[in-house]
């Protein structure tokens, strides 16, 4: 079961904040953050990257993302 | 949809280009060194409808409402266009009003600081010190749980309303033109002398207004974020767009014959350092605590952001009762109250970031 992170209706910085502080305790290297703005959106995405996680993909439905990240290999 | 704009160089095209365009608009006709300034040009948007009565300050500055409404056609136009309020809109209101009162004290918003900075205003160095001061203390209190709650989705037409303000304060300009040597044109105050009577061509400066407002709401840029994202995450991204903007902007004083390096006499501004810095430690803090600096809110506001509106309204409040209330600067030094109204927003801010912590689950 992959983690779920709701992010829905914060705005920058709390998605970062959230996501930085949840992807060292994550299990199984998965985790997906749930967001409803594209900023929010690029912003994890940019973030997770930068710890040595991947953007593996993106669901959108009625103007909300789920964001799969992965950790890198 | 891949957005170009939110990558490493389009940030760094967009603050390059915000650069340029700034020297410019001070070119045709903008103050000096004041080619954009969110908090300025709010201010005098409010001495133009009457709110505030200081003279030398009054125009409908048409680049506030070109971002607005920029930003809302670049946020259709990519289907980012998302009304959401709800985030406790009073907190936002009162930021906003402090951010003012610290931003006249130093007489300037980030923008502004950084293009007196890229004009040879050295003073600017205390200002951007004092917004990192305030970034700061602003980063503590988000790593100690800081956040004001999510906002909630809206109506369509909630997110309308800011950019529906802007497009009547708009049509306020366009009824009521300025007349040579007249105070009062129809219901607009017009400022005959200091940098109010100084301005760019409405619509030159309603285009630039209108690209700024597009770019920055696919770019996100922000100076707060710029600098919060450095402190907080180590990382560069919106900085990297800050630098381009002081860069270009130089280059193109240079290039204009804008340059007049020193610390006196310099144009809207005034050379008391701890009040510089002062003034940007509180509008710092609370761009932080609001997350976005004023030029943000504007973008954000454009895209249907109705707590980053009230946040706007409250800057133009504040600007009012800066006026009125002999909080802001002026080329004179600090105002009579300047330094009570300091202490009052820093103690409400503090009180904000202090109360607005939650524990982590």
């Amino acid at each position: 079961m992959t983690e779920i992170l709701d992010e829905r209706g914060l705005s920058c910085p709390q998605p970062v904040l959230d996501t930085l502080k949840a992807l060292p305790s994550v299990q199984g290297g998965k985790l997906s953050v749930l967001v409803d703005t594209e900023a929010a959106r690029e912003n994890v995405a940019r973030a997770a990257e930068s710890k040595g996680w991947q953007l593996a993909s993106v669901e959108e439905k009625d103007g909300e993302y789920t964001l799969h990240l992965v950790k890198n290999a | 949809m891949k957005n170009y704009f939110s990558t490493r160089w389009g940030i760094i095209a967009v603050g390059a280009l915000i650069g340029l365009l700034a020297a410019l608009l001070q070119k045709m006709g903008n103050p000096p060194n004041m080619g954009i300034c969110v908090a300025c040009f709010e201010r005098d948007i409010a001495g133009a409808l009457g709110l505030h009565r200081a003279e030398v300050v009054q125009y409908m500055r048409p680049e506030i409402m070109g971002f607005v409404l920029g930003s809302l056609v670049a946020a259709l136009l990519a289907r980012d266009f998302r009304p959401r309020t709800g985030s406790a809109p009073v907190i936002r209101f009162t930021l906003g009003f402090f951010a003012m009162i610290g931003a006249l004290i130093f007489l300037g918003c980030p923008w502004r600081a950084l293009l007196r900075l890229a004009g040879g205003d050295w003073n600017a160095i205390f200002g951007l010190l004092g917004l990192a001061g305030g970034v700061f203390i602003g980063t503590l209190f988000l790593r100690g749980g800081y956040n004001l709650g999510p906002a909630k989705k809206a109506p369509k037409f909630v997110g309308f309303a800011m950019p529906l303000i802007m497009a009547g304060l708009l049509v306020l300009a366009f009824m009521n033109p300025p007349m040579a040597g007249e105070g009062k044109s129809g219901v607009l105050f017009y400022s005959l002398k200091g940098p109010g009577a100084m301005y760019a061509p409405l619509f030159i400066a309603l285009a630039i207004g209108l690209l700024v407002g597009g770019l920055a709401q696919r770019s996100r840029f922000c100076t707060m974020g710029a600098l919060r994202d450095l402190i907080l995450f180590k990382q560069m991204h919106l900085f990297s767009g800050l630098i381009a903007l002081v860069a270009v902007a130089f280059l193109a004083n240079l290039a204009f014959g804008q340059f007049k390096p020193g610390f006196e006499g310099q144009p809207v501004a005034h050379s008391v350092g701890i009040w510089n810095f002062m003034g940007m430690v509180l509008a710092g803090l609370a761009f932080a605590l609001a997350g976005g600096c004023p030029g943000r809110q504007l973008f954000l506001s454009g895209e249907g952001d109705g707590d980053a509106a009230i946040f706007v309204v409250g800057m133009i409040v504040g600007a009012a009762f800066a006026h009125n209330f002999a909080m802001a600067s002026s080329p004179a030094g600090i105002g009579a109250n300047g330094i009570t109204g300091l202490i009052i927003g820093l103690v409400v801010c503090l009180g904000i970031g202090f109360f607005g912590m939650r524990k982590q689950a």
